[in-house]
């Protein structure tokens, strides 16, 4: 879909300059990189080692999420994160991570970088395997004891993966 | 003449009233006392997650004071210091760079005014729940003088690889927010901002550095900046897949519609307002487009069947706000009054009608319709809703 976006590019910076004009910063280190944390593509690159299964994602949840999502997912303070499923094209959407989002590793990426809300940055990556693989559960998309890494989080399909187009704008008729 | 002139007066020998002094210098401004308008917030469990609304009904001119600028925070606002703040642009360029505060200022920058409005403004008109004044409903919008060095000019002294299509921008706030933002035309007119109004940016606005993207959704423009990673694809991030993406009515959510076309409000009679009776009076408002200048605003005083050309005031800047005003005498009757825009693609803002049968009404996000406006015969001035 963004490949259609892409072709239409005219931003016109000087691509592979062969140097720099001022010689602004310098060179980071791969450590001063590596510090920034990972941040993931939809074909899973970024994502780090670690690995975790919905079984074991059950207590991270009841320990860490439940809180603001309730014991079962289902929405409290923070947003139901499953159900919907169906509901998107009708009068009152249900958007969660079954029924809308369109990547696994978009949830992995998410956790990891914004949840739990309060204390943001406070899981494991394996934690964060197996809270994603938990809510993968949850929404009948991965089975209880399947491992989540990074090599089959990559693989998962979600069942939005689909419905997402390009900005259909200008659209309105006169 | 005082009245210690005025003869035979029993006034002229005591003189003037005694006038006491004002208050002293003072080495950092406050408003006066008397001034009171202040952002409006939901109540929220969370207000370190939303959204606060600039009181545009009491702006003048172009320039949201820093101080009233709407905020939207996914995290709470951090408390950066500028000395250890760094910025690294990696990925696909052929120099990977750690970047200073003080690297970027040395730069060759420039000064810009830019509006900043957010993708989910006006958000309640899609479902005709019309907020009570223009604040509440139009008010995730500001307009400010922003500064910094062009985003192309870094992004060349890092030397971008062929292939690269997208920047991962991220933030360093407590979720590292993160926006994937394609290398698209509109980047020509992209900063990355340190200034905002003669001064740095308010914490709220990122300090020490964001990215500016005039004329996309507010955000995509992602505030206290560390890294632009380039890539060859989107990273298809939560607040670009499960957020700020437009719902159609066949189930498909539109993504990455990221500029913001043409709108405008009547700020001046607007909801909550009372006119003290008839007589004259200035209507104005704000105008303003993603897609470049603000060529025509049009007002009409009878619902929508006729319309007559509003002034604008010069000069006007492409992708800022722009303020328009028409003198109106006030004959004490019921007006059903609103403002339209067009812009220099010929685009002219819709009905809120044409919305919804364009995108239905849940695409929640990027509202641009005609606000109306109802002015009582009693001078209070309140929603049309759904209309």
């Amino acid at each position: 879909m963004w490949k259609v976006l892409s072709a239409a590019l005219l931003f016109s910076v000087v691509l592979g300059a062969q140097s720099a004009k001022y010689g602004a910063g310098r060179a980071p280190s791969a450590e001063e990189i590596r510090a920034l944390g990972p941040t993931v593509g939809p074909d899973g690159r970024g994502l780090p080692p670690g690995s975790g299964t919905a079984k074991q994602g059950r207590e991270v949840f009841a320990a860490r999420c439940a809180r603001c999502h309730g014991d079962k997912a289902l929405g409290d303070v923070g947003p139901a994160l499953v159900g919907g499923k169906g509901s998107l094209a009708t009068a009152k959407p249900v958007k969660t991570v079954g029924s809308f989002w369109p990547y696994a590793t978009s949830v992995w990426d998410y956790v990891n970088r914004a949840m739990p809300f309060d204390k943001p940055g406070s899981l494991t990556h394996s934690e964060v395997y197996s809270a994603v693989a938990f809510l993968l559960h949850l929404n009948g998309i991965a089975g209880e004891t399947e491992v989540m890494d990074a090599k089959s989080l990559a693989r998962v399909r979600m069942p939005n993966r689909d419905g997402f187009v390009p900005d259909g704008r200008p659209d309105v008729k006169r | 003449m005082r009245l210690g002139a005025v003869l035979g007066s029993g006034l002229a020998a005591r003189g003037e009233e005694p006038r006491s002094l004002g208050t002293p210098l003072s080495a950092y401004g406050e408003r006066s006392p008397f001034v009171k308008p202040v952002r409006t917030m939901r109540q929220t469990k969370t207000p370190e997650a939303g959204s606060s609304a600039t009181p545009l009904a009491d702006t003048y001119g172009i320039i949201t004071p820093s101080s009233l600028h709407y905020e939207r925070h996914h995290a709470g606002v951090p408390n950066i210091d500028p000395a250890r703040h760094r910025l690294v642009i990696h990925g696909m360029v052929e120099r990977p760079l750690i970047l200073t505060m003080d690297d970027i200022r040395r730069l060759p920058s420039v000064s810009r005014i830019h509006f900043l409005e957010c993708g989910g403004n006006s958000g309640g008109e899609w479902q005709a729940k019309n907020q009570p004044d223009v604040q509440r409903s139009y008010g995730l919008a500001s307009c400010s003088e922003w500064t910094g060095v062009p985003l192309r000019l870094l992004l060349e002294e890092a030397g971008v690889k062929a292939g690269a299509k997208w920047l991962i921008a991220e933030g360093a706030d407590a979720c590292k927010m993160q926006r994937s933002v394609p290398l698209a035309p509109e980047l020509d007119y992209a900063l990355l901002a340190y200034g905002q109004n003669g001064e740095p940016l308010r914490p709220s606005q990122g300090f020490p550095l964001r990215l500016l993207t005039p004329g996309w959704e507010g955000n995509v423009q992602v505030k206290w900046l560390q890294r632009l990673l380039v890539t060859d694809q989107p990273h298809m991030t939560r607040d670009e897949t499960s957020k700020y993406s437009d719902l159609m009515p066949d189930g498909k959510a539109r993504i990455f519609s990221l500029p913001l076309e043409a709108k405008s409000v009547v700020t001046f009679p607007s909801g909550g307002q009372t006119l003290p009776g008839p007589g004259l009076y200035e209507v104005t408002g704000l105008a303003w487009t993603g897609k470049g200048l603000v060529t025509r605003v049009e007002l009409t005083f009878d619902g929508g069947a006729s319309w007559v050309e509003a002034r604008m005031d010069e000069p006007r800047f492409p992708r800022a706000f722009v303020r328009f005003r028409m003198p109106w005498r006030w004959d004490g009757k019921p007006v059903v009054m609103a403002s339209r825009a067009t812009d220099e693609t010929g685009y002219v803002q819709p009905t809120r009608e044409q919305l919804v049968a364009a995108r239905g009404m849940n695409s929640g996000y990027h509202f641009n319709g005609i606000k109306l406006w109802r002015v009582g015969a009693d001078g209070v001035v309140t929603n049309v809703e759904g209309a």
